[in-house]
Order: C-alpha cells, then structure tokens, then sequence
C-alpha cells in the first residue's frame, strides 16, 4: 500500500510538471490551432537559463533563497522572449497559408533550437543544482513524497489558479478567449489579434520555465534535448484532456503523469516513454476530441 | 535599393533584440563540476552584427515574397528559382544532362570507395525523399514516422539474413512488401485524422517503433544491434569490399531510377491526381467522388513501400544496424529534403538530397552545424519558398481545336 | 415524371440547435428547382446533410436514379460517405470555392472522372493497353465537358489564376464530369456581373436540356430564380414555409414576410 502511494504522489508530482507544459500547447492550439512544436525547446531553453544563472550566481556567492527566485525569473523571461521570437520568425508570416506550413515550420524550429543550444553549450548532461531546497516535513512518511516534490505540487496549485484567474477576469484573458473562439469576429470587435497571439505565446512560454526549472532540480540534470520528450508527453497530456481546453490538459497531465507512474512502478520501466506514445496512440484514434474537448464539425 | 535611416534603426533594434536572446546560452559557458564560468562575449558581438545584417535579408526576402505574390495574382508567374531558370534553359539541359550520365557512369571508378560510399548514402536519401514525397509531398500527409517503415526493411534483412541466411535480392522484395504491410498496418487507424494529429501520431508510431527494437531484446537483439549482414551478392559470387561497394553504388543508381519512373508514372495518373485533389482540398475531394481513406492508404502504403527497400539497402550497406539508426532526426531529415525540394516535384527533391547530404560530407565547416542549418532550411522554406527550389509543375495537355469542336 | 430525390422529415441537430426541422422536399426528373431563403435559414446545411457530409439526425433521403426506360430502383442514402453520394449519381458545388487551386483547369475536371473510372497503382505503373486507353477518355471526357461550359481556352492554366467567375463554372464543370443525374448548385450566381450570370443562365438551362440532368439550386439572385426555376422550395429557421412556383412564391404572404428586410428584387 505505501508501494501505491509512492507511486501514486510521484505520479501527481510528474502530472504537474506535464500540466505546466501542457498547458502552451493547449493555449496556443486553441487560439491558432497550431501544434507548436517548439514548445518542448522553450522549456528546455528555460531549464538551462535558470541553469547557467543558478551556476554564475553560486561562484558570486549568493545566498540560496536569492539564486532560486533570480534564476527562475531569468528562466521565465527567457522563454517568453524566446516563445515570442519564435512566433514572429516562424509562425507569423503563415497565418494564411496551408494548414501543414505552419507544422513543418514549427518542426524545423524545434530541430533548430535543440541545435541551438547543443552548439552553443554541449550535448553531455549536465547537473542540475538542486534549487528547491530540502527541508523536513509530514514526519515519518517523508519517504512517500519529498520535500522537492511538495514544492511542485504547491507551485503547480498556485499558478493553475493565478491562470484561471487571469483567462476569466482579465483584459487579456477575455481578448484570448474571444480569439480562441472566433478570430475574425474578435478583430472586428477590436481585438489586437497579434498581440493576444503574441501574449498567448509569451504566457504559455513562461510556464514552460517554470515546468523547466521545476523538473530539472526534481531529476537533477538536463541536456539539449530534454524538450523533444518532454514536448511530446505534454502534448499527449494536451490532447488527452482536449486540445484547446485549459482544465482538459490539466485533467489530461494528471491523468498521464499516474499511468506512467504506476506503469513503470508495477509493469516495467524499460518502456517508460513506450507507454506515452501508446497512450497518445489510442486517444487519437478513439477519442480524439479527448475528454473534455468538444468535437468540432468541419464547415463546409 | 539604399536602407533608409529608419530601417536601418528597425535593424539596430532587431539585433540588441537577438543579443539580449541570445546572452546566456552563447555567451556563458559553465563548467559545474568545478564551478568555472567562461564569458564568450565574442559570441555576443557575432549575434549582434549577424543579426544585424540578416535583418535585411530577411525583410528583403519578405518584400520580394509580397511583390511575388501580387504578381501571380495579376497573373504573371512566380519568380523562378535559380534550378528552374537551368531546367527550363534547353542550352543548358541537353549538355547538363549529358555530363551528368557520364559523371554518374565514372563516379566510382575515378573516386576511392569513401567517396563512393557517400554517393550510395546520398543516393539513398534521394530515393527515401522521392518515397515521403509521395505522402507528404502529392497527398498532403504529414508523416513523422517515415524512419519506421525505413527500420522495417533494414530489420527485415538484419533478421532474415541473421536467422535463415537469405540473401539481399531475395529480401529486397520482401522488404518492399514489409514496408507497405506495416504502412497499411499503422495507416488504418490513423488516417482519418486531421492533418496535424496525423503527424503526431505518426511522430509516436516511430518512436514506439523504435523503443521496441531497443528494449525487446530477444527479437531485435535491443541496443547493439545486428552485425555482419551479408552484402549484395552479384549471381550468387560474393564481392571483394571495394567492388561490392562499386556494385552497390549501381544498384542504387538503379534504384532511384526505378523509383523516378515509378513516381513519375504515378503522379500523372489517375490515382496520382487523387492524391494531388487531396491534398488541395480534402472536403471538394470526397464530393467528387473520391474515396479519402483509401486513397490516403495507398498513398501511405507506397510511401512506405520505398522506405521497406532502402531500408533493405542501408542494412546491406552498412552490414550493422542497431536502433540508434532510426531516431525522430532521420525523420525530420527526410522531410526537409521533401521540403527544400518542392513538394510533389521529383526533380527539386533529388536535388535537395544532393545538397543536403554531400554538402555536409565535403564541407566539413558545415558538418557541426548540419541539423541546426536543416531545421532552418524548414523554417526558411515555409516562410518564403512554399513550393520548394523547384516548383512541382503540372502537366499539360494538348488538344487541336478541330478535333473536339 | 418521376420523382428522383425525395426527402422526407429531414432533421438536423447541432447540440441544442435544430438547423433542420422536419424538412420535406422532393424534386423530378427533369425539373430545375430552387432551394431560398433568408440567410442562415439552413440551406447550405440541407445540400451537406443530402451530400453526406453531415450526417443527419432523423428523416430520410430516397433516391431513384432515372436508370433505363422504366427501370428505376429507390434507394435510401443516409449514411452514405460523401464519396459514394457522388457515385450514385448527384454532384455538387461549394457557396466558398472549393477548387484545386494548385491543378490545372483540366485536372480538375478530370478529377470529377475519377469515381467512373478505376486504373489502380499497377495500372498506373505499368500503364497496360487498357489503362491507356482509360487515360486518354478521362483526358477526352474532361475536355469535352471543358467546351461545353466554355472553359477550354484554360485547359492548362492553374485553377487559382482563373477569373472568378469562371472559377465558379469550373465547379459546375468538374460536377458535371462524375456523370449525376442530378447536380446541387450552392449559389452558383455569387459574385458573378450581370452579363456573367445571364450566362449562367442559359448555361444551366442547357445542362437541363441537353443532359437530362436535374437541377437543385440555393440562390439568392432573385432574378435567376424566377427565370430558371420549375418549383421553388422556400425555407426558414431550418423548416420549409413554402413551396411552388415562381408565380405562387412571388405572390405568398408568408414568403414575404420572411423576407422582411431582405429585399426581393424580382
């Protein structure tokens, strides 16, 4: 039983992370209904920033509450720059082309970026400073959920919430959800379409550093190409819940988080990443408006 | 045509833009272990003056690709390519061609058998981007999972030839029909998904491919792979290493020769069209009578089908295969070349396997950079140059007047 | 003459919205029918709904295609995928251009071949004596239809560098190509100059003449209707209000009311 509940908190704890992933890809499919590919990179991109900042602030000597905030909000900007690079680069001038433009596009960006970064800085792992710091809790069962993994459950909360809050009450958050659901009609009520688009990117952007900065210091290193797998159980978590819909790719990551848990716990951990793909797989074909998509008629 | 102030100031701007981006990853370099930093801030001034100028380039680009745009729509053509200008030039196809016969016919005897090799390996990629080309490229599909069929066939011949010792033209057509069997296989479920979960999909069916061969040791003999697959026999006379590589460098001519034919015949016909009218429109397509999800099948399988046999190839090749061969990677660099080239068009994708794989080989500078510059090629391309180096032209029929009228 | 297409209690949910509510509507052999209504009145959903693109909630959709002499058979086609719609014999255009922009004007008729056809891959590859000879009488098929609706000076040109107007006939010539007996125009007229839909006019009427092709039009050209049509079915919120000829829609009351503020100009 302590087995299944070990499993079962790690499973949330991996949920989490997919969930702030998951959800850019859900934001930004339901506004321009693109898979960005690059996703997964800008996470990537975000967990070594906070990286290299977390590193040159430790030989300054900084103490360590000050490295956490200053390489996680490095790590936020960078992506949301990165994020909104990328779609003035690569997405932007397709708005009207074909359907499979933006797609290829979106591809050779990712290929691109981990490129990017494997040139610039290595392809060996490297280790990730554990930047969530240890400390004592929930006494003797501490071996069920570390202190790390309490740190993520927590933050994760918080900015599920701080998000919602700001789809459903802010300007933004309205001119988003008018986009998502008809763009043209959203311009012509006078919604800066670009802009939504580009804060769209930036927010789910910063999200991903966040997920970046979370994960790295739970597994405790990462390499260029992080993001690929990343990017892509993300995404099946996104669709599993209903690409488009925001408590859909949380419902979708939890949920993917648990299955990978306890499959690797009770089944075998060699095909680990075998039973996301499997996963993403079935839901596509049986059920590809996922969970709490709703199935949209073509119009002809 | 001068800069004026103000874009020379939007360039300014775009490239302290590009040096703030790209400050941390290129400029600091950390060394965690032992807790050393390095500063490469000439790394900072590149960006800045290279993204200074590329701004240029890029609006330019941009400026031509709007003006173009106009102009087909005014009704004059697009602006032709650099390889469209010398393919539609009678003066130079006629010697090109001629030169290009010869070329091919001395290649492996005047170059050594490393030289060869990378003409086999690029011949390879131009008969895998002729068989994506067929499903990305003429039915509009996007296939991600294109290395799978490739690793079918390889595995195909790896295992036969480990187990039953069958030879390498005895197996080329079964790896012809693996290929196609695992594309109907996989294709059935899948194909009637929209565009963008297609490629998801077929992204996750190679991987799940792929982690099988790894992890399932008592079948594909996991990480380490096969060794010592026998190479092609000529009549049933095994080759000495250099003339056996000779010998399949032709067989490889061969083959991308057939496959052309094949290709050829295919996209001006009637199945061909369907695939073309799917890819235009699929709802206009089924409303004229077309059957989507079993011309997407054949298409698929096809595809595949061409994957199974240089699959088949590659394994007599390199005489090893193991999983590490058939990551996602090959798939993206299968796809640019249907993307460099021109989707649809035979010429333009061969061309671009040439480029994209010997350009690295013999330019050793760009080898480092090979997969980064093949990702911008996919970007660059979609932005600019939708239809490839060589736009896929239709054909043309002729009708005399008096005939019909 | 006999009835063709039949359609009887046809309804149509979208969740909460009934798009179509209990339609009935049939059309003979022969007959160029007209299909009006204020926008949004559920015409379009109509032709998707007998076209098998939609799939329609309750009702059904009988057709007896006008076989030999005599011989005609009734069949239900609900369900039936847009494809094999086609097959059995009723064509259709889209109100948003559907063309294959990046085929010439030939292919793109020679698509509409496609469903009375059938080379394979192997006689692609191949090209057998018999296939060639397929070939070439798509080929000739195609263009003969080309001529017939004027179209032949584009035979090679792209489908998207076509004026639009002749955009719009392509459409009708590519239905044409899959042999129907009967072909579904969405608002064949839009867009098109005075000259160009009197064209049209006469062009459709000489489909009807010369074919023997049945015609069902959604038209907001209340001048073309009234000129071309037998019967003229008109519709509202997703329910038929009135139905007759040109002569008793233009003079029906409820007609006009539901035209209020939508101008009738005939």
């Amino acid at each position: 039983m302590e087995y299944f509940f070990e499993l079962f908190l790690g499973g949330l704890t991996r949920g989490s992370i997919y969930a702030l992933i998951a959800l850019g890809y859900t934001m930004v499919y339901g506004i321009i209904e693109l898979i960005n590919f690059a996703h997964g990179e800008i996470y990537m991109i975000g967990a070594f920033t906070a990286l290299i900042v977390a590193s040159v602030l430790t030989v300054m000597g900084l103490n360590e509450f000050a490295i956490l905030v200053l390489a996680s909000i490095a790590a936020a900007v960078y992506s949301a720059a990165y994020g909104y690079t990328v779609e003035k680069i690569a997405y932007k001038p397709l708005r009207h082309a074909p359907r499979l433009s933006p797609l290829i596009s979106a591809i050779g960006m990712s290929i691109f970026l981990q490129n990017y970064v494997l040139l610039a800085q290595t392809s060996d792992f490297l280790p990730f400073p554990s930047l969530i710091p240890d400390f004592e809790f929930w006494e003797p069962y501490s071996h069920l959920l570390r202190s790390t993994q309490l740190v993520i459950l927590v933050t994760t909360t918080v900015i599920m919430v701080l998000l919602t809050l700001l789809i459903k009450y802010t300007k933004i958050g309205k001119a988003m959800r008018a986009t998502a659901q008809d763009r043209s009609m959203a311009m012509l009520v006078g919604v800066n379409v670009n802009q939504v688009i580009s804060m769209t990117f930036v927010i789910g952007s910063c999200l991903a550093a966040v997920g970046g900065v979370l994960i790295a210091s739970h597994i405790g290193q990462i390499n260029f190409f992080i993001g690929f797998i990343a990017g892509i159980k993300a995404f099946t978590a996104a669709v599993l819940g209903g690409v488009g819909s925001i408590p859909g790719a949380v419902l979708g990551s939890l949920i993917l988080g648990l299955t990978e848990s306890f499959a690797t716990g009770y089944v075998s951990s060699d095909y680990e990443d075998v039973f996301a793909f499997a996963l993403l797989v079935l839901i596509l074909i049986f059920r590809p408006a996922g969970l709490l998509g709703r199935s949209t008629m073509q119009k002809v | 045509m001068m800069p004026t102030l103000s874009e020379i100031k939007k360039s300014f701007l775009v490239s302290l833009w590009f040096m703030f981006l790209t400050f941390p990853i290129m400029v600091i370099r950390v060394n965690t272990t032992e807790k050393l930093v390095l500063w490469r801030w000439e790394n900072m001034a590149y960006m800045g003056i290279g993204s200074f100028l590329l701004s240029f380039v890029w609006r330019y680009m941009l400026w031509r690709k709007e003006t173009g745009k106009k102009d087909s729509e005014s009704g004059t053509l697009q602006l032709p390519s650099f390889f469209e200008r010398i393919l539609s030039d009678r003066r130079y196809i006629v010697p090109a061609t001629a030169a290009g016969i010869a070329l091919v016919a001395i290649f492996p005897f005047v170059m050594d058998t490393y030289q060869t090799n990378i003409m086999i390996t690029a011949l390879m990629y131009i008969v895998l981007g002729l068989g994506l080309n067929i499903v990305v490229g003429l039915a509009g599909l996007l296939d991600l999972g294109y290395v799978a069929f490739y690793a079918v066939g390889a595995y195909t011949y790896g295992l036969l030839n480990h187990h039953f010792g069958l030879g390498f033209w005895t197996v080329l057509p079964i790896g012809a029909v693996m290929g196609a069997f695992f594309g109907i296989l996989l294709g059935f479920p899948v194909l009637r998904l929209r565009g963008d979960y297609l490629a998801i999909v077929t992204l996750g069916f190679g991987e799940i491919i792929r982690l099988i061969l790894e992890n399932w040791n008592e079948f594909s003999f996991g990480p380490s792979g096969i060794a010592q697959i026998a190479r092609p026999s000529l009549f049933g006379i095994q080759l000495s290493l250099s003339s056996s590589i000779i010998y399949l460098y032709f067989v490889m001519i061969g083959m991308v020769l057939f496959t052309i034919f094949v290709v050829n015949r295919l996209q001006n016909s009637r199945i061909g069209r369907a695939w073309i009218a799917l890819r235009e429109d699929e709802v206009a397509c089924q409303a004229m009578g077309i059957d989507k999800t079993r011309t997407k099948l054949t298409a698929f399988a096809l595809g595949a089908t061409w994957a199974g046999m240089v699959g088949v190839i590659f394994a007599a090749k390199t005489t090893f295969i193991n999983p590490a061969s058939f990551t996602f990677l090959e798939s993206a660099m299968i796809l640019a070349i249907v993307v460099l080239g021109g989707m649809g068009s035979i010429v333009g994708v061969s061309i671009a396997a040439l480029i994209l794989i010997l350009l690295p080989e013999y330019l050793r500078a760009f080898s480092e950079f090979r997969m980064l510059i093949f990702g911008a090629i996919m970007v660059i391309m979609m932005v600019f140059r939708p239809q490839g180096i060589v736009a896929n032209v239709r054909r043309s029929y002729k009708f005399q007047p008096d005939k019909h009228s | 003459m006999e009835t063709i297409l039949e359609v009887n209690g046809l309804t149509m949910d979208f969740g909460g919205l009934r798009a179509l509510d209990h339609l009935n509507i049939d059309i003979r052999r022969g007959e160029i029918v007209a299909l009006i209504g204020p926008n949004g009145a559920g015409k379009t959903t109509f032709f998707n709904c007998i076209t098998g693109i939609y799939l329609p909630t309750q009702g059904d959709i009988i057709i007896s295609p006008p076989k030999a002499e005599g011989t005609h058979k009734r069949e239900r086609i609900n369900g039936l995928k847009p494809n094999q719609v086609t097959e059995k014999g009723m064509a259709r255009t889209f109100q948003n251009i559907r063309l294959f922009p990046n085929m010439t004007v030939l292919e793109n008729v020679m698509i509409g071949r496609h469903c009375r056809t059938r080379a394979g891959v192997a006689g692609a590859i191949f090209r057998n004596r018999a296939m060639v000879r397929e070939e070439q009488s798509i080929v000739d098929d195609s263009f003969r239809v080309l001529e017939k609706i004027g179209l032949a000076r584009y035979v090679n040109d792209q489908a998207r560098n076509l004026p639009y107007g002749a955009q719009r006939l392509l459409e009708i010539a590519r239905a044409l190509a899959t042999e129907p007996f009967l072909i579904l125009l969405d608002e064949p007229a839009a867009g098109m100059n005075p000259q160009e839909t009197h064209e049209l006019d006469e062009l459709i009427t000489r489909i009807r003449d010369d074919e023997g092709i049945s015609i069902l039009l959604i038209e907001h050209d209340m001048k073309l209707v009234m000129s071309l049509s037998n019967r003229i079915f008109v519709m509202d919120y997703g329910k038929k209000i009135a139905q007759g000829t040109p002569e008793e829609i233009r003079n029906n009351p409820v007609v006009i009311k539901a035209y209020l503020g939508e101008e009738i100009d005939a």
